[in-house]
């Protein structure tokens, strides 16, 4: 590809997505962008260049960007997370939220759904003793057509065999041909829709939860930054957030502090909360839930 | 080191799984059959077993109802790694106390991820 192309996808991709693309990784452009060329029915991908020079295809551009954002997921991704979900954050939440009996989490990056879909299971499952509570789980990504086959939730045999214990594939799916579904119940639990990670975030209302997990890593600083002070809007003054394996708040924004010992998870800065030091009766950490042990 | 029996009547299936079983830490035993298997581990009980389903002389789900019935045969992991890939093969496996299930082909992540979730090894 040559330089001058390369600029211009490359400011392109940054701009409507964040996505940093450096020189080393142009072929990834090549490969990727030439089946959107042919989609097009351009007859090569420099004809594609040319016209989005000239006039940009609002619709091409989002092909365009969609194409190049990487989807790797799998149904409980590192596990961690979910341990820490399930014995930490859950029974945490139990008591703080004892009087509202309601918790919003989002999964702000969920691609083809896995991880909204693992903390639904989990919930599902505990189900008798979450009586009387209301989970909303609310799952965004950028791209329309990932959420498309998100929203699916269909899996293939491979896809259901990387992290997935076999106790949850007998209790939540049903075998389709080649394929596996999940059921219903499950699914109803899961609200996608699309959200670019760029914009405003004021209109998702406030959440209890946010797993942010590995999309800062495709961002420079500053859309790190970003993203993270605009999340820190949207999360209540004790609620938690959750990295991917590879991202750290650490050198990037001090709106967040990680959990000693609770690799992942962060929580608000508590040195920048309004009513610090943190409420000692009514939970917070002092409830015994975070000591180090 | 955790010992690994691999029983399948494949020579070619237990060479791949021997690679990756071998990469993941485990000293690897193999079986052929489920008789052979059997044989194994009235002498020494594994730490785990990757078990096929349709062998000769005896079959992997014979073979798991007897070894469950064994006296130290509650403590191994049991694997189950066949191309039976529906619902009620897995539940009879489950039900038998096979601790996982793979469905064929395999691959290293697979085979990682399901013996990290049963705590075979660690993540
Ligand atoms: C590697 S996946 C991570 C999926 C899941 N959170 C996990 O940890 O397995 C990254 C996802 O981020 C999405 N993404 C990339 N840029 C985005 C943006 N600016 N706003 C929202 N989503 C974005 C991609 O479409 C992709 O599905």
């Amino acid at each position: 590809m040559k330089v001058a192309d390369f600029e211009l996808y490359k400011s392109l991709l940054y701009d409507k997505s964040g996505l940093v693309i450096t020189p080393d990784k142009s072929y990834l452009l090549d490969s990727r962008l030439t089946p959107i060329a042919k989609k097009w029915n351009y007859p090569t991908l420099d004809m594609m260049t040319l016209q989005l020079r000239a006039i940009p295809d609002p619709k091409l551009v989002k092909d365009i960007v969609e194409a190049m954002t990487t989807n790797e997921t799998s149904f409980f991704r590192d596990t961690k997370p979910f341990t820490l979900f399930q014995e930490t954050i859950l029974p945490h939440m139990i008591q703080t939220r004892a009087n509202k009996k309601s918790v919003r989490i989002w999964c702000a990056a969920c691609s083809s759904g896995q991880e909204p879909y693992s903390l639904a299971m989990i919930l599902k499952d505990k189900e008798a003793q979450l009586k009387g509570w209301r989970f909303e789980i609310v799952a965004t990504d950028l791209s329309e057509e990932i959420l498309a086959q998100a929203k699916k939730g269909i899996y293939s045999q491979f896809e259901v065999q990387r992290g997935l214990p076999i106790q949850y594939l007998m209790k939540h799916f049903t075998q389709v041909g080649e394929t596996w579904a999940l059921k219903d119940d499950i699914k109803s639990m899961i609200k996608f829709s699309t959200f670019n990670l760029l914009e405003d975030m004021s209109r998702m209302g406030t959440f209890d939860i946010i797993f942010c997990r590995n999309v800062l890593i495709y961002f420079d600083e500053k859309t790190k930054g970003g993203i993270l002070a605009r999340m820190d809007k949207q999360l209540t003054s004790d609620g938690f957030l959750l990295l991917g394996g590879a991202e750290t708040v650490l050198g990037i924004t001090d709106k967040f502090v990680p959990m000693p010992d609770k690799r992942g998870l962060y929580i608000k800065n508590p040195a920048l909360q309004p009513s610090a030091p943190p409420p000692t009766s009514s939970g917070g950490f002092t409830s015994g839930l975070f000591k180090r042990t | 080191m955790s010992v690994c029996l691999v029983v399948d009547d494949s020579r070619v299936v237990r060479k791949v799984a021997r690679r990756i079983l071998e990469e993941l830490g485990f000293v690897c035993e193999e079986a052929e059959d489920g008789q052979l298997a059997y044989e194994f581990c009235s002498k020494n009980m594994p730490d785990a077993i990757l078990l096929d389903w349709n062998m000769p002389v005896m079959s992997g789900i014979e073979f798991l109802e007897k070894l469950r019935s064994m006296p130290s045969g509650q403590s191994p992991k049991v694997v189950f790694c066949t191309t039976e890939n529906d619902m009620a093969h897995i539940q009879r496996a489950i039900t038998a106390g096979a601790n996982e299930y793979i469905m064929k082909p395999f691959d290293t992540e697979i085979i990682k991820s399901k013996f990290i979730q049963i705590g075979l090894i660690e993540d």
